[in-house]
């Protein structure tokens, strides 16, 4: 029983993980219609600003310290994708295939680039003393990072609802995903809301590099690569362009890939993830958000 | 018959290249017959005819797969397997690695195809990263893992093992970059290939004028897939070996590099793409290492060390200022002049 427990939270804290970086491809996609190639630098990006700046603090304790540089890798981390909107994307508008053939390109350089400047090996991350304690609960030692995964998901859905829901902005968005071309015929510049769109998946995918860092205590390179496949994976199981479908989505993914590591064999979770998905296509080709909606 | 000339003559020229003993000096590091330019020259062929092979899916029937890397990854991995592991006689393992690409051909490319447009593309990176998953945890003791495995040359063709063989191998690729061109032109002047470019234009005309645009999409996508999985062969002696760095998703980008670099939906374009990608990849490595750059200052020299990361900024360049790929650079100054005097609009992408 303490193992199914550990199991479980376990899995809800990699889904938790692929939520923070399907959400925002996700919204970028039901907006703008770009699969988001570069969204696998963005967390490159905050990770490696973050250890960056861990190694410019010698003297500080390690708490302050890991703060502050996460909030500088987060900040860092949401400039960049609002860049890459505005520079690179931007000019290509109306021209989806471009706009992915771009972000492709920016994924292979900004990676080539981190190789080329910090080597390809790991890098470590200091990280607070406590993250890598277990909490036991029901008998079960569960790692504390999982705790914080679940948490900064669960606030980040409940933030991205709001937001969609709430404001005026959250409104243009939600109906420049449902149909564009009536959004603009109204008035409504919704170009605007793309540079905001990137921003927030940039963010949301920041939270996810923060929060790895954590778990893994390096950065490398293709960490970002590696979590994006298995995060766009989620996207289409959960229905392009739906919040709620993207959270059930990563739930169930998580979930599967842990069980099956463990109860099956391991490397047969992610084997497992992509069967899924070839079973949800089959069953229902347009994801899962019309059954959960 | 003229419309043949000019390939084949092309072809005839680059079969006499190992006979040559000319030194050109820059372009190779050594002289044309060495073993060394001609096995640059020998993955140059191969990887043009192997973008091609990915054109035929993406510039020609408007499929953008991320999964091209699976059906190369298994010509490389099953022909391998079966010679090392099972001990298979060589052309016993072709003809089971033939058959195998076709039916995993056939079978992913029938579930990927019900989705279309980008959901398509991030299904195929889905299947090719199980692909790739399997190659890298090695259920069986078969793949060797991270590290991969060379093949037991003891089974392959005596005349094509050993540096002193090495001009056969360059004739096999050049063998394989022309049947590649061949069947691809074949079959896109085929009544199927009409109607494939039919789709990459509008693929609810096609519908509406009564065909079934999900058939043809699979013909074109398993014949992609054959060919890419014949390359995979290819490297394999080319290689003499198989490493896990076929089946990523990376090497289905560089893939998409190469024919957009070239140009899209060209023969030439695509092929050309690869050849010069493959040269550019190999011989930056060797600049980056080389006196010249060493004496540059460091924000200079850290970028050239990476040529991945040069590449990716042509690409971008290339994507935002000459839209057909460098073999249609001549058209560039157009394409300025229409994207300075008026925003981009949908048609463009046609």
């Amino acid at each position: 029983m303490s193992t199914f427990l550990l199991l479980t939270i376990t899995g809800l804290g990699l889904g938790a993980m692929y939520f923070l970086i399907a959400s925002g491809l996700s919204l970028i996609y039901g907006l703008m219609g770009v699969l988001n190639f570069a969204h696998g630098v963005f967390i490159t990006v905050t990770g490696y600003t973050l250890w960056f700046t861990e190694s410019k603090l010698g003297g500080v304790p390690v708490l302050p310290r890991f703060l502050i540089a996460a909030l500088v890798g987060l900040i860092v981390g949401t400039v960049f994708a609002a860049l890459v909107e505005l520079v690179l994307i931007r000019p290509l508008y109306g021209r989806h295939i471009e706009q992915v053939l771009v972000t492709v390109g920016v994924a292979l350089a900004v990676t080539a680039l981190v190789t080329a400047i910090w080597g390809s090996d790991a890098r470590v991350v200091a990280a607070p003393a406590w993250v890598g304690d277990t909490t036991t609960i029901f008998g079960a030692h569960i790692p504390n990072d999982r705790w914080l995964e679940i948490a900064a998901a669960a606030v980040v859905l409940f933030a991205l609802e709001a937001f969609l829901r709430r404001t005026r902005y959250g409104l243009i968005v939600r109906a420049g995903v449902e149909n564009r071309s009536m959004v603009t015929a109204l008035g409504i510049d919704v170009r605007r809301s793309f540079t905001l769109v990137f921003a927030i998946g940039g963010l949301a995918a920041g939270i996810a590099a923060v929060l790895y860092t954590l778990y893994s205590t390096t950065v490398d390179p293709q960490q970002g690569t590696s979590l994006v496949i298995f995060a766009f994976i989620v996207v289409v199981i959960g229905g392009l362009g739906s919040i709620r479908g993207t959270a059930w989505a990563a739930v169930i993914v998580g979930l599967v890939q842990q069980y099956a590591n463990y109860y099956a064999s391991s490397g047969l979770g992610d084997l497992s993830v992509v069967l899924l998905l070839g079973i949800v296509l089959i069953a229902r080709p347009s994801g899962l958000s019309r059954s959960f909606a | 018959m003229k419309r043949f000339a000019v390939p084949a003559a092309i072809v005839v020229a680059l079969a006499f290249l190992p006979k040559l003993t000319v030194d050109i000096p820059y372009l190779f590091q050594e002289s044309l017959n060495t073993p060394g330019t001609l096995e640059l020259l020998a993955l140059c062929l191969l990887f043009g005819g192997l973008a091609l092979s990915y054109d035929l899916l993406f510039g020609f029937t408007g499929l953008l797969s991320f999964g091209h890397a699976l059906y190369f990854a298994v010509g490389v991995y099953v022909a391998a397997i079966a010679m090392t592991s099972w001990h298979w006689s060589f052309w016993q393992s072709v003809l089971f690695t033939a058959l195998v690409g076709f039916l995993l051909a056939v079978v992913l490319g029938a579930v990927s195809l019900r989705v279309s447009g980008i959901a398509f593309a991030m299904v195929t990176l889905a299947f090719a990263q199980a692909g790739s998953i399997l190659a890298l945890k090695d259920p069986y003791g078969w793949t060797g893992g991270e590290e991969g495995f060379g093949v037991d040359y003891h089974k392959l063709p005596a005349w094509t093992v050993g540096i002193l063989n090495t001009k056969h191998l360059y004739w096999i690729a050049l063998a394989y970059a022309a049947a590649v061109f061949a069947i691809v032109r074949f079959a896109i002047n085929s009544s199927p290939g009409h109607v494939w470019q039919a789709i990459r234009e509008n693929e609810l005309r096609v519908q509406v004028l009564g065909l079934k645009p999900y058939s043809y999409k699979l013909m074109s996508f398993v014949l992609a897939s054959l060919l890419a999985t014949a390359g995979g062969v290819v490297y394999l002696l080319l290689v003499g070996g198989a490493s896990t760095e076929v089946t990523t998703a990376s090497f289905t980008l560089t893939l998409l590099l190469m024919v957009v670099i070239g140009g899209t939906g060209s023969r030439w374009g695509a092929m050309i793409g690869g050849i010069l990608y493959t040269y550019a990849n190999q011989r930056l490595s060797d600049l980056s290492s080389s006196h010249a750059v060493s004496q540059l200052p460091s924000i200079l020299r850290t970028p050239l060390q990476q040529p991945l990361f040069i590449l990716g900024v042509l690409f971008i360049l290339v994507v935002f200022f000459v839209p057909g790929g460098l073999t249609r650079i001549g058209q560039v100054g157009l394409r300025l002049d229409r994207i300075l005097r008026r925003p981009a609009t949908r048609e463009e992408t046609a």
